[in-house]
Formats: C-alpha cells, structure tokens, sequence
C-alpha cells in the first residue's frame, strides 16, 4: 500500500513527461492527469486512514523488502504522527495542482511532474522507517523545489533556488554523518529499533547537534530561516503552499521522529537551546513581519513563528506540549497554504504582492475577503479555528514546563494578531485606492473550489480536533514515556539553566 | 623452470591477449590505413570483450606469475574489468567526433588497446620496476593521445604538457623507488613489506613520500593536479573521457595497492599525506570548479574533486575503505562517461563542439532529453539522493566514520556542498537561462543508446545495483588484506 502510493506518482510523473502532441494538448493533457493522479493518492490516503488502527503505538502498514544489498532496505511502515502528515500531504497536492491551473502557462507537463515527483519524496519521508532510506527521500525533495522555484518563479528566482539548495543541502550533510556513526553503533539502519536504542550519553550530544542542523534548517528555526522569505517570494504560487503546508513539517517531523526518541538525554540537556532560539524567532520574525510590504514575506515570516510554536511545543516533553506541537504543524500546514494561496488570487488579478497597492478588496470581492478572513483568524488562533486548538494545547503544555517560556510565546501570540490583522485590514478594507482593485473579479468557481476545502477542515478541525488527535495519542504517549526515562542533564552548566528555566524544579 | 613459464602464461594471458592484439592491429592499420578506423574500433572493442572473458572466472586467492612480478587476484580483476568497459566506451564514443573533425586515424584504437595494456600491467605489479614499466606504457599512449589533433594548437599543447609534466612525475617515482631499494634492499612489493616488518628507516620514508607524490600526479591529486585542467581542455573530448575514466580507475587502483601491500607497515606514515591530500583535492577541486567556464575545465575539476573523496577511503586503510574506493570508482566512472558524452552529443550548426558553459544555456528547451540526462549526472555527481551517485558517498563516509576520521568525514561533506554550487550551475544553465544558440545533435545513435544507458544506470533505478556492485567490491578489497 505504502509502496504503491510512493511509486504511483513517480509513474505518473513519467507519463507527463512522455505526452505526445503539440504545447497546449499536452498542458491541457498533463493538468488533467495530475489532478486526477492527486485525488486518487487523496483517495488512498482515506483508505490508509480508516484502515488505521489508533490503539497503537507500533507501526503499521509496513512492508520491508531487502534490495538495497543489505546496506539499507526498503522498509515503510507508519504511526499516528505520519499518518495524519502523509494525510496533511495529499490533501494539499490536489488543492496545489488546482492552484496552479490558470496561472502556470509555461512547460506544464515538466511542472506537474516536478509536482508528482515532490508529493512522492514527501510520502517516502513519512513513511520511511530506515534512516539512510530517510535520507534519501528528505534530500531527494531538494531537486524539483529547486527547479519549481527556479523555472517557475519570480524574478530572482535563480538566486532563491540555489539558496534554498544549497543551505538545505549543508544542514542536511552533517546528520547524514550522525546516521552512519548511529548506524555503526547500533548495528541497524531500522527506525523502530534506532527509537529504542540507548546511545551513549556524551555521543548523544553530538548526534542531537548534527541532526538539529538539518532539522532546524528545515523548520526553519532562527537564526537559518533566511531561506524561507527568499523561497517563498520567489516560488511559485502552489509552490508555496507546498513549501509552507508540507516541507517544513519535514523538520517537525525529523524532530518527534529522530531527535527526541533517539537521543532523550540529549534532548533534555539542549533544551534550554531549543526554547531559546524558538522564543527569540517567535519575537523577532513577528516583529520583523510586522515590518513588511510584501505580503508573501509577511505570511513567510509568520510561518518561522508558527515553527517556533512547534519547536518549543516540542522540547515541552509532555503530552500536551507535543500533541499540540503536532497540531499546530497540521493547522499551519493548511492555514499557510490557504493564505498563500489567497496572496497569489490576488497577485494573479493584479501582478503585484505589494500590500500599499492594495486596499477595499472586501467591497468588490466579497467572497473573497470571507475566505481570507477566515484564514487570518485560523492563523492567529482565534477559537473555533484549527489554529486555537494547536497553540492552547502547545501553551499549556509549555506553561507546566517553564512559565517564563509560556509567557514570552504568548508574547509571540499577541504579535501575530497584530500583523495579521493589520495585513488583512490593509487589504480587505478601507477606500478602494485604484482602479486596477475596482475591476478585480471576485473568486471563481475553480478557486473556490480550492478554498473551500481548506476552509471546512480548518472549522472542522477547531471544532472537533479529536478526530485529528485520536492516531497521535499512543505514539506520543509512548515517547512521552521514553523521555521521562531519560535522567536529568549531566552538565553542569545545563542543569543551571535548566533550573532557571523551569517553574517546577522536578520536571523532566 | 618450463612448468613456471607455462603458469605464467596463463596467469598473464589477458595482458598476452592485448599485446597480441595491439600489434595485430597496428598492423592492419599500416595496410589498409585510415579508411580501417570503424573496422579497428570495433576489433579493439571485440579484443577487450574477449579480455573480459578471460576474466570473469575469478579464481580466489592470489596468483603470482614471472617470479612474483606479477599478481593477479580478485582486486586485479575487478579493477581489469572497469578498465575494460572503459577503455571500450572511450573507443566507441570517439568515432562520429574523430570523422567530423578530420582526425580520423587509425591510430586512436591502437593507442586506445596499448594504454589498455599499460593499465592492466599497473594494477597487477607486484613489483616496483613492473609497476614503472607499467606506468611508462600507459603514459606513452597518453601523450600521443592527449595530441591527437595534431593540427590544432591546444591539442599538442595539451601533450607536451602533459608529456613534460608527466616525465617529472616519472622521474619522482622512479628517484622514490631507487631510495626504496637502497634502503628496504628490494623492489618487490612482499620484500619490501618483509624488510619494513624488521625496521624502518628514514630513507624508505624519503622513497615513500616520493612515490606517493608521483602517483599523485597520476591521479591529479592536489597539490600536484595542475596539468588536469589544461589536458582536460586541449585533448580531444573522446580522450578527455578516456582520460577520466580508465586511467584514473588504474592509477588509484595502482596507489591503492602500494600503499597497503607495500607500504602497509607504514599506515601512520602515508596517513597523514593521504589525509591532506584528500581535503585538498576536495576543497580545490570544489572551489576551482566555480570559476571554469569551460565544461572540460569543470569536469577536470570535477574529477580532482572526486579524487579527494576517493581518497578518504585509502586514507582509512581499512578493506571497508578500499572496498568503499573500488564502488565509488565504478559509480564514478559511469557518471563522469555519462557527462562527456553529453558534451560530444552538442556541436553547432557548422559542426563543431559546443563545450563552453553558455553554449548550454536554456538546452532543455530546445534538446529536453539531453539536458536531462545531463542534470542526472550532474546531480549525481553532486551526491544527491536519490541519485546513484550518492551511494558511493556514502559507503566513502561510512569507512571514513569507522575508522575514527570524523575531521576527514565533515571536511568530504562540506566539499559535497561546495561542490553541489557548481554542478547545480550546469544545471541551472540548461533548466533555468533562455535558450542561447541552436544546439544541433549529430548522427550518432550508438552514442546516444551509451548516454541514455549511463543515465539510466546513475538514476534511482541505479540503486538497485548496489547489492552486487558492494560485494564485487569487498570481495576485491579482501584480496588486498
């Protein structure tokens, strides 16, 4: 099943490339395809998830198959945490292949393809549970970003591409060496057995540092996020949503996958670093979102906040902490693909994202400014919106961990209804400042069909989450469990801050 | 004695074939002249086919010949063999180059089959004085090839450099030897590992140091990598490639073998040299490719990049890095093969080679096929996953890991980096630039079937060829320890 969803889009991709006849059959031909090739991974993906049986914290759906000469092996298999992100992934793909109908014109078929061939690395990254098979699929996703971004984007798409390469690339290289030290010392590249390991405590610290490279990079984390506005101005728009709803929660994913379970000792040493760096990023990047005239920058900054939600929901080390953590990476996953794609029904009508152009869109497209608005609330969490659910649980969870962290996030969360807010006032009301606003159309039914969706699960999730968080349960209580295990940190200097830090000195 | 002779005999008898066999040729040459050029290549590839035959049956163990001048055994084999696909591919790819560009003699596959045998005799010495003997007859056909358009300009130049360059070489290799012997009292590689089991002295560590400065210019390894760019750019593209495949495949293999049979009492010795050698060629290698507007140039300094990764795997001195080296080599081999013939694949409109770096500008768009074939290699020579080319990388870093290097693993995976920019700069030169000059693609269909079968090979779809490709490999390593 697994391995059929992986290869399917490859197959597909190939299929695309191969059309014969002239530009505009094989464009009209190759959108045809894909969309229907998303909406059947979509299909499967429902199949993968009423089959799924939540009880548990083992894997399931695993197939292994030996072909790799013993070096590493084909093994896939997925828990709570990659089932709902391989949901959150074939969700948003139909809704990008839709996103991209009208407004890409050039090379179609070579840009659906890309597309199929991402949605693939993403499934593998999700579904892998042998670490070097990991590697490949997480690094394998580098190559056609870098030519979506670098074909298909804006004016300085070349410099944005090589940058998202090439910074990417070097965070990832040096857990690539971590895996093989990990390899050797365990004696397996399998994941489930990796998460059981028991690592030595002074490697433990090395390994964490080299796989935080690659994670944080990802995330991105501050001080490396700098790629991210750069990527997303210059991307495409479904190239965005992808990069914003599925890419970063690569990071997260690595995090709950790799570094927490892996190296728990580790974990709980450094965490003071992981709360440090997610605390100044959720300051700063709003900060710096407020500052913004570009709308894409704004939405990409706000994205490095949401991240540092996750980070520090993440390294809470508690129930609360890391179910939220997950849920904000599901909410922000759809909230910034939505809102991304709201920027580009407007850059696609008017060909600019500066925010001063813009002004009383809501007077004459009234659908419009509903949806946008309805994504604005979800991104600053309003209650009702899957963007509540995510952030109380992760501020709960954080609060019984350390109050002066809690109190600075929430700080962050103050921010980001000030920039949010003040962007969709700016655009959706006030006069109407030129008449390149007063023509734009409202949304058509292609691009509600695009919204809508996104809208229903974002209300759905705010509402009734439970059905989101039922598959987390057991996986995050099982390593909830191993972090507890683990003993308190042996450094000094790290017991010191960590005393500091949190409110209850037993925690941990 | 007799009995000694006809074991020899066959013990050698690939190395009979192809002295045999190059002179046949020479000598059908001489007759009917450059007209007999198809007719020769396609004898030299039937030649190396049977080679290959004589070969496949790899008995274990080792397998001395001429009173231990000679050594054949798995890792012989092994290293016969990627020189064999080599060497055909090179004398196949040439001859639509060779006719359009009025070179068309018939000398290039008898070279091509004397170089052949040159390498074989390398990676099979046992002996320092074989080894020269050796390294003397590849070099030979290499100077004449590297000047195979003796008309134009560049080409000779390319010759006489390398020529020049490479009798320095020569000469430090054989001063390196003459020490050895002075010192350690043999040229055998087992006597002279015998002699440094009972104690070591400075003089063999002179030799040593001098031996392995010579051999590195044979694989172009930093500091003494100079002539690669410069013979890369005037040799004809045909043996440009041949250069970056065979002969490197020979000369590691070559270096490999003196550094663990030989000089195996000396590990932490060559360690060092080794080990600067390698972050060198990788960092130079990486950062000079930046510059290069020349395609040949680029993959010159592709190559020397390559080198230093290779090289890790010698420096950890282990039969997991050997094993590592002998993988990487055939991977390494395939994707390099690969690039160059996309190179031969473009000429303008008058037909001549297109090999500057604009000259690809925007090819996706008017040639989508080559230009992807082109990005695979690139790709893969960058080492990113999923590509094939990444595999080797890895079981590099691996050895480099167990065996404790960590400062040599990073050193490698921030060169991969620095090394992606320039490689994703061919790519970003045909995916991304508007088209610049119309590319035409001459007849050559065999040509084509190569490139198309390298691409395959390094694609994702290579990955299922690492299972026999690592045993191949460690099977060859194990004869050395």
């Amino acid at each position: 099943m697994l391995s059929a969803m992986i290869l399917f889009p490859l197959a597909a991709a190939l299929v695309l490339l191969l059309l014969p006849g002239d530009e505009a059959a094989r464009a009209a031909r190759a959108r045809g395809i894909a969309l229907v090739a998303t909406l059947l991974l979509f299909g499967a993906g429902l199949l993968l998830w009423s089959r799924f049986d939540p009880s548990t914290a083992a894997f399931q759906f695993t197939e292994r198959a030996e072909i790799f000469g013993g070096v590493f092996s084909w093994h896939l298999g997925i828990d709570g945490i990659s089932l709902v992100l391989i949901l959150l992934s074939v969700f948003l793909m139909p809704l990008c292949i839709l996103a991209s109908w009208k407004s890409i014109t050039t090379r179609v078929p070579e840009y659906m393809a890309a597309f199929l061939a991402m949605e693939s690395l993403m499934l593998g990254v999700f579904s892998a549970l042998d670490i070097f098979l990991f590697y490949i699929f997480f690094e394998g996703g580098l190559i056609p970003m870098y030519l979506i971004i670098g074909i298909w984007g804006g004016s300085r798409r070349i410099y944005a591409s090589y940058k998202f390469f090439l910074f990417t690339l070097l965070g990832s290289v040096l857990m690539l060496i971590a895996m093989l030290w990990m390899a050797q010392d365990a004696g397996t590249t399998d994941i489930p057995v990796l998460m059981a390991h028991d690592f030595p405590p002074q490697v433990q610290t090395w390994l964490w540092l080299a796989f935080f490279a690659s994670f944080a990079v990802k995330m991105p984390m501050w001080p490396v996020h700098t790629w991210l506005p750069d990527a997303h101005v210059e991307a495409p728009t479904a190239g965005s949503m992808i990069l914003a709803g599925v890419l970063l929660k690569m990071g997260g994913y690595g995090f709950i996958r790799f570094s927490l379970p892996m190296f728990p000792q580790a974990s709980v040493e450094l965490m003071w670093l992981v709360f440090a760096l997610s605390v100044v990023a959720l300051v700063y990047t709003s900060l710096v979102a407020l500052a913004q005239q570009d709308m894409k920058k704004l939405i990409a900054y706000s994205s490095v906040a949401h991240m540092a939600f996750v980070t520090a929901g993440l390294f809470a080390f508690n129930t609360q902490g890391l179910e939220g953590a997950m849920v904000v990476m599901l909410s922000h996953g759809i909230v910034s693909a939505a809102l991304f794609y709201c920027v580009g029904v407007v850059y696609d009508r008017m060909h600019t994202r500066e925010i001063e152009r813009y002004g009383g869109v809501a007077t004459n497209m009234p659908r419009y400014a509903v949806f946008f608005m309805l994504f604005t609330m979800a991104s600053v969490a309003l209650p009702g919106t899957s963007g509540f659910v995510g952030e109380f649980l992760t501020l709960a969870g954080m609060f019984r961990t350390s109050t002066w962290v809690a109190a600075l996030m929430a700080t962050g969360v103050i921010l980001g209804a000030a920039y949010m807010l003040w962007l969709y006032a700016r655009v959706a009301f006030g006069d109407i400042r030129s008449d390149e606003v007063r023509a734009m159309p409202d949304v058509s039914p292609r691009e509600v069909a695009v919204l809508a969706p996104m809208a229903l699960v974002v209300l759905w999730m705010g509402v009734a989450p439970g059905a989101v968080m039922e598959p987390l349960r057991a996986p995050v209580a099982s390593l909830v469990a191993r972090l507890e295990a683990a003993e308190p940190p042996a450094t000094p200097v790290a017991r010191r801050i960590r005393e500091a830090l949190l409110s209850r000195g037993d925690a941990g | 004695m007799t009995t000694d002779i006809a074991a020899s005999l066959v013990i050698g008898a690939p190395e009979i074939m192809l002295a045999a066999g190059a002179l046949f040729l020479l000598l059908l040459g001489t007759f009917r002249g450059d007209r007999a050029l198809g007719g020769l290549t396609v004898g030299a590839v039937i030649l190396f086919g049977l080679t290959a035959l004589t070969l496949v049956d790899d008995p274990p163990g080792r397998q001395l010949a001429w009173n231990g001048l000679y050594v054949a055994d798995s890792f012989s084999t092994y290293l016969k063999l990627l020189i064999l696909v080599g060497a055909s591919v090179s004398a196949l790819l040439a001859l639509p180059h060779l006719a359009r560009l009025q070179s068309a003699r018939f000398e290039y596959p008898v070279l091509l089959v004397l170089a052949t045998l040159g390498m074989f005799m390398l990676v099979s010495a046992n002996n320092f004085i074989a080894l020269y003997v050796g390294l003397e007859l590849l070099a030979l056909a290499s100077y004449v090839l590297a000047s195979f358009h003796r008309d134009n300009a560049k080409s000779s130049e390319a010759g006489l450099k390398y020529f020049v360059l490479g009798a320095l070489a020569s000469g430090l290799i054989l001063f390196g030897i003459s020490y050895v012997y002075g010192f350690a009292g043999a040229v055998g590689f087992e006597e002279v590992a015998a002699a440094l089991r009972a104690g070591q002295s400075t003089g063999v560590l002179v030799g040593l140091v001098f031996i392995l400065a010579g051999l590195a210019f044979k694989v172009s390894a930093v500091p003494f990598h100079m002539w690669t760019p410069d013979v890369y750019e005037g040799a004809p593209t045909p043996v440009a490639a041949f250069f970056a495949a065979a002969p490197k495949v020979a000369a590691v293999g070559l270096l490999v073998r003196v550094a663990i049979d030989a000089f195996g009492g000396m590990v932490g010795q060559w360690q060092q040299i080794i080990v600067f050698m390698s972050i060198a060629s990788m960092l130079l290698g990486a950062v000079g490719a930046i510059g290069q507007a020349n395609l040949k140039r680029l993959l010159a300094y592709s190559s020397i990049n390559n080198i230093g990764f290779l090289l890790i795997g010698l420096a950890a001195a282990t039969p997991a890095g050997v094993s590592a080296m002998l993988f990487y080599l055939a991977v390494y081999m395939v994707m390099t093969l690969g690039a160059f013939l996309v190179l031969l694949a473009m000429t303008d409109a008058d037909g001549r080679p297109l090999e500057r770096m604009e000259d690809m500008a925007g090819l996706v768009q008017t040639r989508p096929w080559i230009a992807t074939a082109m990005a695979v290699f690139m790709f893969s020579l960058a080492g990113i996953p999923p590509l094939f080319g990444f595999m080797p990388k890895l079981a590099i870093f691996n050895a480099a890991v167990d065996a404790g290097l960590y400062g040599l693993a990073i050193a490698g995976v921030l060169a991969t980096v620095i090394a992606a920019f320039y490689y994703l700069r061919v790519v970003k030169t045909m995916f991304l630039d508007p088209p610049a000059s119309a590319v035409v693609v001459p007849q050559g269909r065999f040509n084509l079937a190569m490139m198309v079968a390298a691409a395959v090979l390094v694609s994702p779809l290579g990955l299922l060829l690492i299972g026999p490709l690592t045993e191949a490999g460690r099977r060859a390593a194990s004869a050395l320890f």
